[in-house]
């Protein structure tokens, strides 16, 4: 490609520099704001003024992390909680989406189930946590169903709003072109849902996270949360941020790749920002 | 007029609209005893005052809107809801904007089961014919009004209907843009002589475009007098400023002037 040295090229070359310099040094800021708060939480204990049993320090912390690992004794508990996190948040999705298409889609199927549907989604789910422990136990199960409860009626939610914001106009050309349901369905309801779809996922995939960790806590033999109570209720600091960390990196993990999915999704949308 | 029957594309026999105000309970006319007949090959433009029923007509002819009386016929079989032998270019481009030009050009064909190589060709000869050719794969937000509206087009042009219904499509685009529109417009009529009913509110506009020119009255909306337009084809843009063309235009006004007035000084309805 020849280098386009006309004035206007130049400037255009000039203001992308300087928007890739801009991305780059926020980079670089973050960077040094994350060494400059771990120099000072390290600094904070090896100096004495904060007990390293109350906040731990990233050396310990990572020193931790490094042993548990190589003892194995983390996988059991990772398997257990992504178990339950697979489990959940697959039945939300799997029941999440048709209901909301159905309920958004007919008037009726709203009218009957809204009461229960918006009756249910106010309802904080630690509330309903000793109610499912008599009814499915400590193991898995109770926590399989707290993560679909938190992760199926943003999913639910979102097709319903889906169905309900259709463009009117382009069910007006799809009709006018001689769709029948089906496929005014499947050409204009499906494809015009699928944002909807993918951010309710995103904000239901953070719930069930949530629902791993508060259903552990409260009754478990096994898992990540359930890690974080024992060793908590133990001291053991430098392991519990460890546990900690875990969950972060994997809400970290679900969002981004959600993130990936609906730019890929949204090729058709205009540019944001 | 004798005209034979089978050359009739469009024929309204007596046809009447209401609508119901469901705040105050009162009935209006849309449209009373509309007659009008479309033949062959015709550029049919109908023009009046905003209210008179004009876009009501279309989605009637449409089959979107039930009739309280009369009938509309369309190469002889009566229409009762939307069909493959009419297709409509709409106000708003009203493209499907997960889909590429190409994929909305091929809905149409798509939605009647047409084979895919089939209906990949005969997009791609009707987005060569709107000047498209090379923005395939654009997005429509990639695309200026203008070039929505050739797409527009074009998706109603491939299903290749007995009638094309354009309502108001160049309604929202500048009025520069409009003007190259309707010469494109023109230009891509005369290539395939498609029957054509044209909804405007602008009446330099249809007599630019139209064989014959249909005035509607509003409230309710009647036809108030059918013009011939004798300019010559091909037209240039040119002729909107020749006295037989503003011959035409003042004729039209004087018709509809006395109703805009009203519309403008808010008498009741």
């Amino acid at each position: 490609m020849s280098v386009d040295t006309t004035a206007v090229g130049q400037f255009e070359r000039r203001a992308r520099r300087g928007r890739r310099i801009a991305k780059g040094s926020n980079a670089l800021i973050g960077l040094l704001s994350i060494l400059t708060f771990l120099a000072l939480w390290e600094w904070a204990t090896a100096s004495g003024h904060i007990p390293a049993l109350f906040i731990s320090s990233p050396s310990r912390i990572a020193a931790a992390g490094a042993k548990m690992f190589q003892t194995g004794e983390i996988w059991p508990h990772m398997r257990v909680s992504m178990t339950e996190f697979g489990i959940g948040f697959g039945l939300a999705v799997v029941v999440g989406v048709p209901v909301g298409i159905l309920v958004g889609w007919y008037r009726w199927a709203f009218a009957a189930t809204n009461p229960f549907i918006s009756g249910l989604n106010a309802t904080p789910r630690e509330a309903m946590m000793p109610l499912i422990v008599i009814w499915l136990g400590i193991a898995i199960w109770s926590k399989v169903a707290l993560v679909f409860l938190g992760a199926v009626f943003p999913i639910l939610f979102n097709m319903m709003t889906a169905m309900h914001t259709m463009d009117a106009s382009l069910l007006k050309v799809s009709r006018s072109f001689g769709a029948k349901d089906g496929q005014v369905f499947r050409t204009i309801a499906l494809p015009s849902a699928i944002p909807f779809l993918i951010s309710g996922v995103r904000i239901g995939a953070g719930r069930g996270l949530v629902g791993i960790v508060l259903g552990e806590l409260y009754a478990a033999n096994a898992g990540i949360g359930y890690l974080i109570a024992v060793y908590g209720s133990t001291f053991q600091t430098d392991k519990l941020f460890v546990a900690v960390m875990i969950i972060t990196t994997l809400g970290i993990s679900l969002d981004t790749l959600l993130r990936v999915l609906e730019r890929r999704f949204e090729a058709w949308r205009p540019a944001r920002g | 007029m004798s005209v034979p029957a089978s050359s009739r594309k469009l024929e309204a026999r007596e046809v009447s609209v209401m609508y119901m105000n469901e705040r105050t309970g009162t009935r209006t006319h849309a449209l009373e005893n509309i007659n009008l007949e479309i033949y062959d090959q015709e550029f049919v433009a109908i023009v009046g005052p905003s209210g008179c029923g004009k876009t009501t007509f279309l989605a009637a002819v449409d089959g979107l809107i039930p009739l309280q009386g009369g009938e509309i016929r369309i190469s002889g079989r009566p229409v009762t809801r939307p069909g493959r032998d009419r297709a409509v270019v709409f106000q708003q481009a009203s493209l499907l904007p997960w889909r590429t030009v190409m994929g909305n050009v091929i809905y149409g064909l798509q939605l009647q089961g047409v084979g895919a190589r089939e209906a990949a060709a005969r997009s791609q000869e009707y987005i060569d014919l709107v000047g498209l050719r090379g923005f395939e794969r654009y997005y429509p937000n990639e695309l200026s009004g203008g070039m929505q509206q050739r797409v527009n087009i074009a998706r109603a042009l491939v299903c290749d209907p007995e009638i094309l219904l354009l309502d108001e499509p160049f309604a929202s685009l500048d009025a520069q843009t409009r003007e190259l529109m309707q010469a494109e417009l023109l230009r891509i009529w005369l290539e395939t002589k498609k029957t054509s009913l044209f909804i405007t509110h602008q009446i330099n506009e249809a007599i630019y475009l139209a064989d014959r020119v249909i005035v509607f009255s509003s409230r309710p909306g009647r036809v108030r007098a059918v013009i011939d337009v004798g300019l010559p084809r091909p037209r240039e843009l040119s002729i909107k400023r020749s006295p037989p063309f503003l011959e035409y235009e003042d004729q039209i006004w004087r018709l509809i002037e006395d109703e805009v007035k009203r519309n403008v000084q808010g008498a009741p309805r």
